[in-house]
């Protein structure tokens, strides 16, 4: 049944609009900006600044299009001399007390206050009186607040407290002396997600990452997805003089609108980490040397080509960091050129488990979109504001805008309680069953689950719920989901296919490299042998650092980061994304790059080692990845569809296990990250199942 | 506690409703109360229908007392009575406005009547709590109040089983903390609620989400205290003592340049010459009168010549000015017209909330610019941004605070604008 629409004029046009739609955002459907610093989709609705005010016909004063709603026959102006001139009033006050450092502050050229008076005047300043004043403040390492130029619209208080339900946020003191304030003292207790300083339209709130360093215009941006954890947020990096040097997502494209965390928004900085590696090195007796590009790749075919010539033992461990692209190409290789099926990378949720649970629905999986509009959700074992922030952003958007019912089975407290209907300290599946009845009642219930839930309990998790329910097997990192469906797994081939003859997994070739059950090991983005103290395998290493594993290594070439190359992530929720390159720093190659130099230097004909060509590859021949390609090159978030049901694959080698990394962490490349050792991590953050 | 020697000599004109028990000894307690009509309002009204109550405070032609003069029948009428949710009954005691000084009187000298009245609104919408919402300043009636409510509860006038008739009602009293916004009635409630003193975006209005999301009638003390009067006497019998539309009596706060300052009750429409010259004992020192301010300092001031005029809601608005709280101030020939806009200005920037931008910047900007002028550094061009500035504000602001800024100013700019040109030229104030 569809709700009649209200038809009403706005400057002279007939616009119709749903019952309830704001006068605001009627005018912005018919492509008419109505200006507000306060008005901001999906937050709590103030008027305070009283900069939307517009005309109606019949009223005796002018009234705030963000709080009006439209009415049948309503006829609305926006732009009348009159409202011009309250506008410019509204302008002229707030320019008053505000500092005018426009040539200093770092919002300079992308300030909302600026545009505005760009646009409605109060251009000549009638204030002879001595401004207040108050002294700067830096509330933490990445939120610093200059008091003079708050316009005080509350956007920073709303998104920390609706939006992220951390409420570290307040305003105090009255009048023209009221100051946005940390509710704990001179600090912010926060994620240090950055938020507040994106979403203030002016330079109120700065960031102690970028400030100073450039006018907007001086930068080039480039909209990619973040490298840290699985949700697969977009961030548009900013770059200057090759340097990242800021990350935000304002202009709400991707999955993630404008969220982001702090590991999206600041945890950019290890691209120049003064550890970086930047030329390859090759063993030569105990220690490792720097060496031309030539002659590493020349000393791992090499050897590579030995080991194969007298039917050696190869193993190769892809990672949840590289890219869909780069993990596929290296199954193939290994399979393909180096005869093993060997091949692993670090599993953190049994996606396995649940794929086969769902036998029989294929609409089992659900999208981050499912989260924001589902009925319920239902999270099981998992912390989500830790681990999962925007799925936790999703679930808090959706529980403020529809109503959702949030259901938390965990054995420690998790943010997402502030939320929920019910809370469970049962763990696991008796947690579950205790809410039993009034989950039976969700017919639409989306469930998210940590890696507490794995192996057959997954089917018990399934069988236990309605079955209209829909599933997240959460796992840990950016492309955790993107590397099992490519296939880097002993026991499956790209898409979930079984593998004929499984090799061995991750744990057992670790352990084989250290013992000398394996001749090679080649390791693209990943720290498998972080406690072994040798390798007895010849071991090859990409990478971005000297990790553990890196130093063990006889030929450790050093890797692009995910914003120095472009791809594809598939997150969480299974949606593939394309990554652009920010950037092309000297010295490094993308994994795909160095996989397809060593497969040259043997002189294997495979794929050429191109992201288009590889992608065109998987999206030909892998199950579930037959995404619509121009959307997916214009930037959309592409739903993958792994078949569901009986794959007959029996799970091998240790259990699965998330790393449990926090806000602030983010496996090996967090250490790498200064900006996460920057905040002091509350006490009170526990990351459990 | 006795009302002898806490309020001024009556006036022969006065009309004694509200007031009827301020001179009597221990004019607070109980036992004074029930001995002169106390609680027999809340007994009648027991046996009336909320529709009976309803028809009968509308008859009376009782205007809300706290300054917008809205009818406190129709207001009741508002509340949805057959919402599932809990309903409340807010008493505004945050009296804050400049010149009013009257709730603390009905609060100090007869409790029992203001409780009788929130009685009789709590029985019209099945309410089973109360709220007493006290100014921060007056913490001393917190006292008093607390000690006529547990009298109340002794006799069985408050509790579970009010008059062994079933109904119940708990009355609680609650401190503001000093805020001239949360006198506004929404931001009352953000405040009772335990948030900031901030005022919400209506509709929906407090009748229909109030208190704690729920339906709630929320009017003044005096408002309240009129209440049993009109039940035990009837809504004719009030109206009849003022003008059309404006029943009944209310007590107007004379201050300022007068002989006799004080809390006066008057019948509504009483000519505001009289009150001055005859009930307030005309202009003190024997000066002549400049101007009044009719209604509490948020209204537009009155210059000398317009002060022939009954004081009623709409004979004032006629006037272009507004009956507000009851407070009228007087002032004398040698008051300072720019000073007065100045110290206006003063109060409310010191008041404003901060919540929007007209009202926050604009009372800055005005206290600041008013200040300079008044201290000779004025020009031509400030008088004329004086009146702009407060035209930017008036009507465009959240809340009537920012009306409450500009009106006033705006009247003095252009009724005494020969005095903001006295002080031009870096003259010092000829006014003393």
């Amino acid at each position: 049944m569809s709700i009649p629409l209200m038809t009403l004029t706005i400057d002279g046009r007939a616009v119709a609009a749903a019952p309830g739609t704001l006068v605001i955002n009627a005018a912005r459907q018919a492509g008419i900006e109505v200006p507000a610093f306060c008005y901001y989709d999906g937050l709590s609705l103030q008027a305070a600044c009283r900069m939307c005010v517009v005309e109606v016909e019949k009223a005796p004063k002018l009234l705030t299009a963000c709080t009006l709603p439209v009415a049948e026959g309503m006829v609305v102006r926006t732009e009348t001399p009159q409202v011009a001139a309250a506008r410019k009033g509204v302008l002229e006050f707030l320019l008053a007390n505000h500092p005018l450092d426009c040539p200093v502050c770092d919002k300079g050229g992308e300030c909302e206050l600026q545009d505005m008076v760009f646009r409605y005047g109060a251009g000549e300043s009638r204030f002879e009186e001595e401004k207040l004043h108050v002294a700067e403040q830096q509330w933490s390492p990445v939120v610093y607040f200059d008091r003079p130029r708050c316009i005080l619209c509350f956007r920073c208080v709303r998104i920390c407290g609706e939006g992220l339900g951390v409420g570290a946020l307040g305003v105090v003191s009255r009048g023209a002396h009221s100051e946005i304030a940390p509710n704990h003292g001179d600090h912010l207790e926060c994620d240090e997600c950055g938020a507040c300083i994106d979403i203030c339209p002016v330079g109120a709130l700065t960031s102690g990452i970028y400030r100073y360093q450039t006018r907007p215009w001086e930068m080039r941006y480039t909209g990619t997805i973040c490298t840290h954890c699985g949700d697969g947020c977009r961030t548009t990096l900013s770059v200057r003089n090759e340097r990242v040097i800021r990350g935000n997502n304002r202009d709400r494209s991707g999955i993630n609108g404008e969220f982001l965390c702090i590991k999206g928004r600041f945890a950019f900085d290890f691209l120049d980490h003064p550890e970086r590696l930047r030329a390859p090195m090759v063993r030569r007796g105990d220690r490792l040397a720097p060496a031309s590009w030539p002659e590493a790749i020349a000393a791992v075919a090499g050897r590579f080509q030995e080991i194969r010539a007298r039917g050696g033992s190869f193993g190769a461990i892809g990672s949840a960091r590289i890219t869909n692209e780069e993990n596929y190409y290296l199954q193939k290789l290994a399979r393909g050129l180096l005869g093993t099926n060997s091949i692993d990378h670090r599993r953190s949720g049994d996606v396995v488990a649940l794929l086969e649970a769902l036998a029989g629905r294929p609409g089992g999986l659900a999208s981050t979109a499912d989260l924001y509009r589902a009925g319920a959700v239902l999270i099981v074992g998992a912390d989500l504001a830790q681990q999962h922030p925007l799925l936790a952003f999703q679930i808090r958007a959706n529980v403020r805008h529809h109503g959702a019912r949030v259901y938390v089975v965990n054995p420690h407290p998790v943010r997402e309680e502030n939320m929920a209907v019910a809370v469970e300290r049962e763990r696991g599946l008796a947690g579950v069953e205790s809410l039993g009845e009034r989950l039976a009642g969700e017919s639409d219930l989306v469930v998210l689950f940590g890696d507490g839930i794995q192996g057959e309990l997954v089917g018990r998790l399934v069988g236990m719920l309605p079955a209209s329910a829909r599933y997240v097997a959460l796992v840990d990192y950016a492309n955790s989901r993107g590397a099992l469906d490519m296939g880097v797994a002993p026991d499956l081939l790209p898409g979930y296919r079984p593998a004929t003859a499984p090799g061995l997994g991750l744990a057992e070739m670790a352990a084989a490299a250290e013992q000398g059950g394996l001749d090679a090991l080649w390791v693209v983005g990943a720290n498998p042998l972080e406690h072994a103290s040798v390798s007895k395998a010849f071991l090859v290493v990409q990478e971005l650092f000297l990790t553990e594993t890196a130093r063990l290594a006889d030929v450790v070439l050093p890797a692009a980061a995910a914003y120095e190359k472009t791809g594809s992530f598939t997150n969480v929720c299974g949606e593939a994304q394309r990554l652009n390159r920010a950037l092309s720093p000297a010295g490094v190659k993308t994994d795909l790059e160095i996989m397809g130099l060593i497969a040259r230097a043997m002189g294997y004909e495979l794929a050429p080692p191109l992201v288009e060509a590889v992608f065109e590859e998987i999206r030909r021949s892998v199950p579930g990845y037959q995404i619509p390609y121009q959307a997916f090159i214009s930037g959309a978030a592409a739903a993958t569809t792994p078949a569901v049901g009986p794959m007959g694959i029996r799970p091998r080698g240790a259990p699965i296990r998330s790393s449990r990394d926090t806000l602030f962490g983010s496996g090996t490349l967090g250490r790498y990250c200064r900006v996460l050792q920057m905040v002091p991590e509350r006490d009170l953050v526990q990351v459990g199942e | 506690m006795t009302g002898e020697g806490l309020y001024h000599e009556p006036h022969p004109a006065e009309v004694a409703l509200l007031t009827r028990r301020f001179r009597l000894p221990r004019s607070a307690s109980i036992d004074t109360y029930l001995a002169h009509d106390g609680y027999r309002a809340i007994e009648k009204a027991l046996g009336m229908s909320p529709e009976q109550i309803i028809a009968e405070v509308t008859a009376s032609a009782l205007r809300g007392r706290g300054g917008a003069g809205f009818p406190a029948g129709l207001k009741w009428g508002f509340v949805p009575r057959q919402s599932p949710k809990p309903k409340y009954v807010v008493i505004n005691a945050d009296e804050s406005e400049p010149g009013t000084c009257k709730d603390r009187l009905l609060m100090e000298l007869d409790p029992h009547q203001l409780i009788e009245g929130v009685l009789i609104a709590a029985r019209v919408v099945d309410a089973r709590a109360g709220y007493l919402y006290v100014r921060g300043e007056y913490r001393y009636l917190i006292e008093i109040l607390d000690r006529a409510i547990g009298e109340a509860y002794q006799r069985g006038f408050l509790g579970a089983n009010i008059l062994g008739t079933g109904f119940q009602f708990d009355l609680h009293t609650h401190t503001g903390a000093g805020a001239y916004e949360c006198g506004e009635e929404s931001a009352l409630l953000e405040s009772l609620e335990g948030k900031r003193g901030i005022p919400r975006i209506r509709p929906p209005f407090p009748a229909v989400v109030g208190a704690f999301r729920c339906p709630t009638v929320l009017n003044n003390v005096e408002t309240f205290s009129s209440v049993p009067w009109i039940i035990l006497n009837g809504g004719e019998a009030y109206a009849s003592l003022g003008t059309k539309k404006n029943g009944g009596t209310r007590l107007f706060c004379l201050s300022g340049h007068i002989n006799r300052p004080g809390v006066y009750e008057l019948p509504l429409g009483f000519p505001l010459r009289r009150m001055i010259e005859e009930v307030g004992g005309g202009v003190a020192n024997g000066k002549k009168l400049k101007a009044v301010i009719p209604g509490g300092s948020s209204c537009p001031v009155l210059a000398a010549e317009e002060t022939d005029l009954p004081m009623d809601y709409d004979s004032l608005q006629r006037a272009g000015s507004m009956l507000g709280s009851g407070g009228v101030v007087v002032m004398d020939e040698n008051t300072c017209m720019v000073k007065m806009a100045l110290r206006i200005m003063r109060f409310y920037a010191h008041e404003s909330c901060g919540w929007c931008i007209p009202c926050r910047e604009g009372t800055q900007w005005l206290s600041q610019l008013l200040a300079r002028f008044h201290g000779g550094g004025g020009s031509e061009r400030d008088i004329q941004a004086i009146g702009e500035l407060a035209q930017n504000m008036l009507g465009k602001t959240f809340c009537p605070l920012g009306d409450a800024a500009a009106l006033p100013t705006l009247s003095i700019v252009k009724k005494f604008r020969r005095e903001f040109e006295d002080h031009l030229d870096g003259r010092p104030c000829p006014y003393r």
